[in-house]
């Protein structure tokens, strides 16, 4: 039987890390330059939160194997309490954003303790019913103002200093934190950690019989993930100065699942270009209504039929690199 | 206590569509190995099949109640021809991936025509109307999709586990090489499953179509609840399925009565107490 990725035949040589840190530096250039280039900043600050919830939804898939279809729950999460903070309790920028990040680690504890007990599509299954679980948890509870979301939240000075109500300041901010997050999801791909994940993904039997608690491999991933889609979350409270109930709905889960899909599972970079090729198309095709969804939908089918390694798996076949 | 009936019978109703549904499920996932995300969907235009057929071919209830899963189910043997045989073999969450885009893409078009609110659709005449059973007044609508909906699940378990053809079926469940090697076609047969699992989604469609109204994404929410089902009945039963279909739709009107407030969240939370004391599912096989 085969893997859900087909990316999996990196060797875990210099040379690969090597191809890898050039494309980073590269990526980090062309993203500094973008307020220069007279693209709408607006644009690529939502892309880069969604690349980096991808990032982090796809070190769970791309290398734990595990697919969830929940992972909106834990954005979502992080907006709310983000927003909540920062709105109400009128908390500092760093402050909020901990405040959010934390409640996304709680809620992938407990979430990933709940899940990590079936594998393959019951646990896709299973995550999907928890984040509609705390989907309806959102809608009843009254701090998240039901079906209106939290608006017009105040964007602050970050530690005093940076104006992110300022678009440029904002946006270099932003390119921070998700360089930052980038290099620590890479970090944990490439650790000993991320070697005994991509054990588990190839063969979860063997690598129990090596002596590894698979499960606590799985729950560590899980909450990681959980954590930094989180981490994406109250970022892009700063963004879109709303949190609503369309960032914990199972079409948002659905969306990061065609991302990472459509970027190439288990790619360094996939998700990255994933996630900007799907908010563009959104933006771009916005005036076509319910199309996009339809749209949507084809580009899954035709991914899952013809396209398995995404975007960046199969430019790195191609050339037989790791990226 | 009134009210308490009739959240009861509520619950039943719901049992009834989320038995249909896992049951068509279950059987899909025994023959295909794959989970299919597209049920909702299917189940929507089984409601959608009705009211064309009624709106557009004067054709009334009952006529729906035979043509439309026909219709339903032929259209989704040929998204197993078409589509899903390309990802036989592969792992199973393809096959999530692949259904969930066909989903997006039936919903999506549906949601285009008809906007996202309910379409009408009347309760046939001869279902119309009440009865007085002492305790209770029933609407003989609800009372006949209950009834109806578990002869249908009988007859499919009796097809499934007492039948020649059922055997061939759970024969190829178990081991599709060896049966294709006694000389049975297993790829029709595997066609054929589909579309009785289809079939029975879009039954389920037309039976609620006079219930909940006709709408594009009256599929897409319950399919996560039956999502739900499936996890806590688990898929190795068919009578299992069922049980814990009905079990669980009572257990959601209960809810309703009680404490309303969960009554959306009840199944999923089931779900979770039965993760933490039995991991397989009440009837599952550990996978």
């Amino acid at each position: 039987m085969s893997v859900i990725t087909d990316n999996s035949a990196s060797g875990s040589s210099g040379r690969g890390i090597r191809d890898e840190m050039v494309a980073f530096v590269l990526m980090a250039v062309l993203l500094a330059a973008v307020p220069f280039s007279g693209i709408y900043p607006f644009f690529v600050m939502q892309a880069l939160c969604f690349a980096l919830f991808t990032c982090a939804f796809n070190l769970l898939i791309g290398y734990g194997g595990l697919l969830s279809f929940g992972h909106a729950m834990f954005l979502g999460t992080a907006g709310y309490f983000t927003a909540h903070a920062l709105k109400v309790w009128g908390v500092s920028p760093a402050i909020g954003i901990i405040i959010g990040t934390a409640g996304a680690c709680a809620l992938s504890i407990v979430t990933g303790w709940i899940s990590i007990r079936r594998q393959g599509i019951y646990f896709a299954m299973i995550t999907l019913a928890l984040s509609q679980l705390v989907f309806f948890v959102y809608l009843q509870t009254p701090f998240t103002h039901g079906e209106d979301g939290i608006q017009g939240i105040p964007q602050g000075m970050l530690f005093g200093l940076f104006d992110l109500s300022q678009p440029t300041t904002l946006y270099y901010v932003i390119l921070a934190a998700f360089l930052l997050a980038f290099l620590l999801i890479f970090r944990a791909i490439n650790s000993p950690f991320g070697e005994v994940l991509k054990a588990i993904r190839e063969n979860e039997p063997r690598a129990i019989s090596l002596g590894y608690k698979t499960d606590h491999y799985k729950l560590m991933a899980f909450i990681l993930s959980g954590t930094l889609s989180g981490f994406a979350g109250s970022l892009k409270v700063f963004v879109a100065q709303n949190a609503s109930l369309t960032d914990v709905h199972w079409t948002m889960s659905g969306e990061i699942v065609l991302m990472a899909l459509i970027g190439g599972l288990g790619t360094v970079f996939g998700p990255v270009v994933g996630a900007f090729i799907i908010v563009a198309m959104q933006q771009y095709l916005a005036g076509f209504g319910q199309w996009v969804t339809v749209i949507q939908g084809v580009i899954f089918v035709v991914c899952v039929l013809t396209f398995r390694r995404g975007i960046v798996g199969e430019i790195a076949a191609l050339f037989k690199r790791s990226l | 206590m009134q009210a308490l009936y009739a959240q009861l019978l509520v619950g039943l109703i719901n049992g009834s569509f989320y038995a249909l549904l896992s049951l068509g499920l279950a059987v899909i996932f025994g023959m295909l190995n794959i989970i299919n995300f597209a049920h909702g969907a299917l189940y929507m235009m089984g409601a959608f099949c009705a009211y064309f057929l009624l709106n557009i071919f004067g054709l009334n209830y009952w006529y729906a109640l035979v043509l439309a899963p026909i219709a339903v189910g032929i259209f989704g043997m040929l998204l197993e021809r078409t589509l899903l045989k390309w990802i036989a073999g592969l792992d199973h969450l393809y096959g999530l991936l692949l259904t969930f885009g066909i989903a997006l893409i039936i919903q999506g078009v549906f949601q285009n025509y008809f906007g996202s609110s309910g379409l009408p659709y009347a309760i046939p005449p001869q279902l119309q109307g009440g009865m007085n059973l002492g305790f209770m007044f029933l609407p003989i609508y609800r009372g006949w999709v209950v009834v109806f909906s578990l002869v249908v699940c009988i007859a499919t378990w009796y097809l499934i586990e007492r039948t020649r053809l059922g055997a061939y079926l759970r024969a190829a469940t178990e081991n599709p090489n060896l049966v294709r090697a006694f000389g049975i076609n297993v790829p029709r047969m595997i066609t054929l499953t589909y579309g009785l699992g289809i079939g029975l989604a879009a039954l389920a469609g037309v039976l609620s179509a006079p219930i909940n109204q006709v709408r594009p994404l009256m599929g897409a929410d319950l399919i996560i609840v039956v999502f739900a089902v499936v996890v806590i009945g688990g898929m190795g039963s068919i009578m299992g399925s069922v049980i814990t279909g009905f079990a669980l739709g009572v257990v959601e009107g209960l809810t309703k009565y009680f404490y309303p407030e969960a009554s959306n969240t009840v199944v999923f939370v089931l779900m979770v107490l039965v993760l933490l004391v039995k991991p397989t599912g009440l009837t599952g096989r550990a996978t």
